[in-house]
């Protein structure tokens, strides 16, 4: 697996949201994108998973374009997305919302079974909740959902849009702590899109930092946490060290 | 205020099998004795004073019954608001009207042909509507329904502003006479229809289409991120909900005998949709009942002419208000409030 973005550029309507940024994830990263509001970090996400149409530029998925592909082939592709806001479905159960997951896998009964128990294993909250409405779930377990859901089509890469949003600090804690769960011990490559720069440098292998649609800065995560750019604009921490 | 509809629910699945498949033989035969609800003494408030009972069962309250369950699968279903649904319905009827007094079909050679029509243009109206959303689906389909009305009032074959006489009723069939004498057997036929929808709804509900639509519904965005394909489910729910619309058309053409195209305007849309949000938008069983009180309602107060419709309209305003779900409102969990969107 291997995801590239190539000079993505993309509009709505006259305006240019994403000006042409390059972005590589690799097998088994996690790759985070922050950013502050409005830098176009869902505009980036939204139009990896199909559901914003690219300008110019192109994605490679493997080597190939997917620029055209439409959003719900994508998911056959192996490119899986817990959108901003988590998006479960509120109306459906928990089991509904996991098994919707999985719409286009025509496994058989026991594959279904064995997806749910890897889900469950990993939340087990949302076992506990398997018959309760979506949206009578809490904001954190809405979350798990949302993370567990896009994990039952077995994605390659798992495109994460800020899943810390909204969440009390444990909560936050925990939600990124599964992250780092899932790509060491399911594999699966992340691209983390964050505002919570702090956990997000933490728990990445590289990170990028987006500002009004255009990638100022690429480094390893590490190296970001202690940059003192970074650290005055997204971690609240910077002016003291000048 | 209780749900009567979620409480019907919690009985059905305590019910085993033989229990249920009783109780819809038994709902299904007091149904076929409707029309003789209004010879029985307790029971005779029910007659309409213009029309006689029997033949009100059929038209307005089994076609619009029909009707309202077809466009139920395109807005309450998937969500889609569509307001040329009259189209389909205008389509079903012409294709009766025409094939048989120009070509000698029977009713019942019409009706998979005029169904089949009413779904083409289901999927010509859908294919390029579909793509866009909300306001602009509603402004599409508005526009489209007018446009089957324009032409049927603009063109020959279509007999112009007089439309069509002399349809011919539909042949009898194992004795079952469909004329102007036998209005119990006529809504016999409808009571079919009805049925049959009812049953073929229920069976994509549980299957993929049903959750599609679902998704779809709830979030479109979303499930098109799940892997559903948004635009050929939105096009099957159209195209159903044609067929069903299709369907009433070609029995309403050979009940009437003589359409033009002033039965078929905006406000028969309206109506049907009407229907829908009143008895409960996504609930078969409130579609039904909805349309089937608002169908009959103008019929029994008649006599009061033109202060009908307004009562007609105070009715609808104040049962919204009281029950803005319907009266018998989908799943409760169904229902998607602003704040479980956040
Ligand atoms: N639906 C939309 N229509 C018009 N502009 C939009 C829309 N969504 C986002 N934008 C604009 O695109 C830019 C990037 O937004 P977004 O990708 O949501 O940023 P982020 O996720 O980093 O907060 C912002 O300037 C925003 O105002
Ligand atoms: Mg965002």
């Amino acid at each position: 697996m291997r995801l590239e973005i190539k000079d993505l550029r993309v509009h709505y309507g006259k305006i240019e949201a994403i000006k042409g940024i390059s972005v590589v994830v690799n097998q088994g990263e996690i790759v985070t994108l922050i950013g502050a509001n409005g830098a176009g970090k869902t505009t980036t996400l939204k139009t990896i998973s199909g559901l914003r149409k690219v300008s110019s530029g192109a994605i490679l998925f493997d080597g190939q374009d997917i620029s055209k592909v439409p959003a719900h082939e994508r998911v056959d592709l192996g490119i899986s997305q817990a959108p901003e806001g988590r998006g479960i479905f509120p109306g459906m159960t928990v089991l509904e919302n996991l098994e919707m997951g999985k719409f286009n896998r025509k496994d058989r009964k026991s594959e279904m079974k064995e997806d749910l128990d890897r889900i469950y294993t990993l939340f087990p909250r949302l076992k506990e909740r398997t018959a309760q409405a979506g949206g009578t779930l809490s904001g954190g377990e809405q979350q798990m959902l949302a993370i567990g859901r896009a994990l039952m089509a077995r994605p390659k890469v798992l495109l994460l849009d800020e899943p810390s949003m909204g969440l009390a600090p444990m909560m936050i804690a925990n939600i990124f702590k599964i992250i780092t769960t899932i790509n060491t011990e399911l594999g699966t490559t992340i691209l983390l899109v964050e505002q919570n720069a702090q956990q997000a440098l933490q728990r990445a292998h590289r990170a990028y930092v987006l500002e009004t649609g255009k990638v100022v800065k690429e480094a390893k995560a590490s190296d970001l946490l202690n940059d003192p750019d970074v650290r005055a604009a997204y971690l609240g921490t910077g002016a003291a060290a000048h | 205020m209780i749900n009567i509809r979620d409480k019907g629910a919690e009985i059905w699945e305590t019910w085993n099998r033989p229990k249920r498949v009783a109780f819809v033989l038994i709902s299904i035969f007091f149904a076929g004795l409707l029309p003789f609800a209004a010879d029985w003494g307790p029971t005779s408030f029910l007659n309409t004073p213009i029309t006689s009972f029997q033949n009100v069962l059929v038209y307005p309250v089994g076609m619009f019954i029909l009707m309202a369950l077809g466009l139920n699968i395109v807005v309450g279903k998937s969500g889609l608001l569509d307001l040329g649904y009259v189209a389909f319905f205008a389509i079903g009827a012409y294709s009766q009207a025409i094939l048989s007094t120009k070509f000698g079909w029977s009713t019942w050679e019409v009706l998979p042909v005029g169904i089949v029509i009413a779904m083409f243009s289901g999927m010509l109206l859908g294919l390029p509507a579909l793509r866009l959303r909300g306001d602009y689906l509603a402004i599409i389909t508005l526009g489209f329904g007018e446009i089957v009305r324009i032409i049927a009032l603009n063109s020959k074959g279509t007999g112009g502003p007089n439309g069509v006489a002399g349809i011919p009723n539909p042949p009898a069939v194992f004795g079952f006479k469909f004329d102007l004498m036998h209005p119990e057997h006529y809504f016999w036929l409808v009571l079919g229809m009805i049925l049959l929808v009812v049953w073929m709804i229920r069976r994509f509900t549980v299957r993929r289409p049903g959750r599609a639509w679902e998704a779809i519904r709830q979030d479109e965005d979303v499930a098109a991120l799940m892997g559903v394909n948004t635009l050929v489910y939105k096009l099957w729910s159209f195209v159903i909900g044609a067929a069903v619309g299709g369907a009433a058309g070609v029995l309403y053409a050979s009940k009437v005998m003589v359409i033009s195209p002033d039965m078929f305007k905006f406000d028969v849309s309206v109506l049907i949709l009407a229907c829908v949000v009143f008895g409960g938008i996504g609930n078969i069983w409130g579609v039904i009942l909805g349309a089937g009180i608002l169908a009959y309602l103008p019929d029994r107060i008649r006599f009061i002419s033109d202060a009908r419709q307004v009562i007609f309209g105070l009715v609808l305003i104040i049962m919204m208000n009281l029950r803005p779900d319907g009266l018998l409102p989908r799943k409760k969990r169904e229902k998607i409030t602003e704040k479980s969107k956040k």
